[in-house]
């Protein structure tokens, strides 16, 4: 029998037994129902986790540091190579070699510093560290109270909320992180803060090596005698924002509580600590940076740069390893979704069998007549076959439907619940094509094998036997 | 439905060659402890455009032979060979496509398929053969103009008589053009004028198309008045096989009609 003849007669038979195929059918889009908002439910999670993660810029970022800072984070690969001594200095030049390594798309220099700032006459002693204008999308600052730096050199300043409440006075009680921010952001945004910094300032009295030869040993004869001076400033600041979460949460404790743009950061010449260590390069006007920050187009290229970067004799740390291990634990999570998912699948198989068996019971008679006037045990076998395709194909397409619509239900129903916690809505549930069609194929499949038995038997039905049948 | 424009063949059915020749045939089954002869050791030939009638009380056999004929049982011993094909080599493939091509079958209880229209049922026996939709089309409407149903093509068929339901399994029985009909008890569910409405429609086919026809009934009367050969079963054996002269002698007649 030809495909349309078959699929006609097939839909036919399934109108017939109309409640019987229904209550099958509906039992199958539960199933792949089930299974299409468990794994859609783990993909989306998966994905919402690696969004955060990714614009938490963990995972595309390396930390470049000098081994001249004898910081090698303590791993063993480190620990060959150049001594610290021979090592290469992270200055200025190096920062834009490094920018030009494939696949990076900024190298920063790293400016932090602990500093007195003063408001309201008050001083308040903290961490202060310069931004990239690129952090601008970094999650920490979706939900900043006021806006981001207006530009990479203005004179302008984000708090965290912590130091946001320590200039307001108010004491955070520890274990509890209920303070809402825009309350705190209210009284201080627009206001000015007074930075008071240490400016270095080169001494020109020895003539200078040049600013290139910076690839030269460091604590060179020649540069012996450099000076610089250390003149103490003062950098008025406007408060632009204050920021709830912790831009900087990995860093543990050297984390800023107050944020610059780094293009003024960078024209302040604030005394660094690698300024101490590197002083016989005082009299240079590249400065030396004590690490930086190198963000990397694609968290699967963070491995590539990174040895690039150890090949050019620098340490380096990302967090890629934590991230495998993320990724895994959310491949463990999709399969165990999964199964759970296709459970419901295999009670609707069971459902397939049952309807084809008693169907052949109730049509026996039918299969009789029919064989009787010329159809094979093929063309039976295909007619049953393509019943319990059209049903497997009808629940998937209901079912995915179904499935999407409980996932919309539950996303509008949780971020419903997140805004009236004040947390912003988030998108955790995706269905994406492949899904679709591998719910549909799955459904077909599982249908194809419960029709297996049923269409069998009915084949292999005598037909005197089956004719005899009342 | 008249008796115009016949084809010279059937007018001499009795000169066409064996269509049908059981040879020892036997079909033995068990039932519980008991071995059950429905056919046992019949020897039979039937010739081409003949019109034969099996007689016989219930339980004589008279159907099991039929269902062999027809291949939808195998014997357990003996052949039946069918336009020099042996059913019983034949395989459950080969045996489709035989009773698909080669036999039309009517039934005491019509056995249309409930849920179909007559067309649908007509043109069932099309769809197996994979005739093409268009054509399936015509040839229904054409069969069932022929049984006199055009106007009942989208009933279904609990819309319709017995007499009306037989008539559309003739028509399904004729759709694939077989080149032998066999009846099994075709008008036991039907009163006696509108058995005889049946009757001459089958034996119409016999006389125009040249088909060779296998009743079954146990209505001694019916087989006289149509057959022109009666064979006698009793026990699953055949104890009489006589020409009908009556209806052989008509047949020629009407054959020399102009």
């Amino acid at each position: 029998m030809k495909l349309p003849d078959l699929t006609e007669l097939a839909l036919r038979n399934l109108r017939e037994s109309l409640l019987r195929n229904s209550l099958t059918t509906i039992g199958i889009s539960v199933g792949v129902a089930s299974l299409v908002a468990m794994l859609s439910l783990g993909i989306g999670l998966q994905q919402l986790a690696s969004r955060r993660l990714m614009k938490s810029g963990l995972f595309d970022t390396v930390v470049v540091t000098s081994r001249r800072d004898l910081r090698n984070f303590g791993r063993e690969e480190e620990r060959g190579g150049p001594a610290p001594a021979e090592s290469r200095i992270l200055d200025e030049p190096t920062r834009r070699e490094i920018e030009q390594i494939p696949n990076v798309l900024e190298a920063s220099p790293d400016i932090r510093f602990i500093t007195e700032l003063r408001y309201e006459d008050k001083p308040h002693l903290t961490m202060v560290a310069a931004l990239p204008a690129s952090d601008k999308s970094n999650d920490a600052f979706e939900t900043v109270q006021g806006h981001f730096f207006s530009s990479d050199g203005a004179p302008e300043a984000i708090l965290q909320k912590a130091f946001a409440e320590e200039l307001l006075g108010k004491t955070p009680k520890p274990g509890l992180d209920e303070t809402n921010v825009a309350e705190l952001a209210t009284p201080l945004l627009g206001k000015e803060l007074t930075m008071r910094y240490a400016q270095r300032e080169a001494v020109q009295t020895t003539p200078s090596a040049g600013a290139n030869d910076h690839a030269s040993a460091p604590g060179d004869q020649s540069l012996a005698g450099a000076a610089y001076s250390v003149v103490s400033r003062e950098q008025k600041l406007k408060i632009v924002g204050v920021a709830d979460l912790d831009p900087e949460s990995m860093r543990g404790p050297t984390r800023a509580r107050v944020f610059l743009p780094l293009g003024l950061a960078e024209g302040l010449h604030v005394m660094q600590p690698t300024d101490l260590r590197e002083i016989s390069r005082a009299s240079s006007d590249q400065p030396v940076y004590s690490s930086v920050n190198v963000r990397v187009k694609n968290p699967s290229q963070v491995q590539k740069v990174e040895d690039a970067i150890k090949k050019m004799g620098f340490n380096t740390f990302s967090i890629l390893d934590a991230s495998r291990s993320i990724q895994q634990f959310f491949k463990v999570l999709d399969v165990f979704l999964g199964i759970f998912g296709s459970l419901a699948l295999a009670v609707a198989f069971i459902g397939i069998v049952n309807t084809l068996v008693m169907a052949i019971l109730e049509r026996r008679r039918e299969i009789g007549i029919m064989k009787a006037i010329g159809a094979s045990d093929g063309d039976i076998k295909k007619l049953f076959f393509a019943e319990a395709g059209a049903m497997g194909i009808l629940g998937g397409i209901v079912g995915v439907a179904l499935g999407w619509a409980i996932g919309q239900v539950i996303n509008v129903g949780t971020n419903v619940y997140l805004k009236s916690q004040s947390f912003p809505p988030e998108h955790f549930w995706s269905v994406p094509w492949w899904l679709v069609a591998f719910a549909l194929l799955f459904s077909f499949l599982v249908s194809l094998a419960a029709g297996l038995y049923p269409a069998g038997r009915a084949a292999r039905l005598d037909p005197v036997q089956a004719l005899r049948y009342e | 439905m008249n008796d115009t424009g016949r084809s010279p063949l059937n007018n001499t059915p009795a000169i066409g060659t064996p269509a049908i020749r059981a040879d020892q045939l036997c079909r033995h089954y068990r039932m519980g402890e008991t071995l059950i002869r429905a056919v046992d050791g019949v020897t039979l030939e039937v010739r081409a455009g003949e019109f034969v009638a099996l007689l016989g009380s219930s339980g004589s056999g008279k159907s099991s032979v039929l269902n062999l004929i027809a291949g939808l049982d195998r014997p357990t011993s003996g052949s039946v060979v069918v336009h020099d094909r042996d059913l019983a080599q034949l395989s459950r493939e080969e045996l489709a496509h035989y009773r698909l091509h080669t036999v039309g079958m009517v039934f005491q209880s019509f056995n249309l398929i409930a849920s179909m229209t007559l067309a649908e049922n007509v043109e069932l026996p099309m769809r197996f053969a994979e005739v093409d939709r268009a054509r399936r089309d015509s040839l229904a409407q054409e069969a069932l103009a022929r049984v006199g149903l055009q106007a009942r093509m989208d009933h279904r068929p609990s819309e319709l008589s017995g007499g009306e339901q037989q008539r559309a399994a003739l028509a399904r029985a004729l759709i694939n053009r077989p080149r032998l009909l066999l009846a099994d008890e075709p008008t036991g569910n039907l009163d006696s004028h509108t058995g005889t409405e049946i009757m001459n429609m089958v034996r119409d086919f016999n006389q125009q198309l040249g088909m060779t026809v296998v009743m079954v009934t146990h209505e001694r009367a019916l087989a006289e008045r149509y057959a022109q050969r009666l064979i006698f079963l009793a026990d699953g054996k055949l104890v009489g096989d006589k020409s009908n002269s009556a209806v052989i002698a008509s047949a020629q007649t009407d054959g020399a009609r102009p």
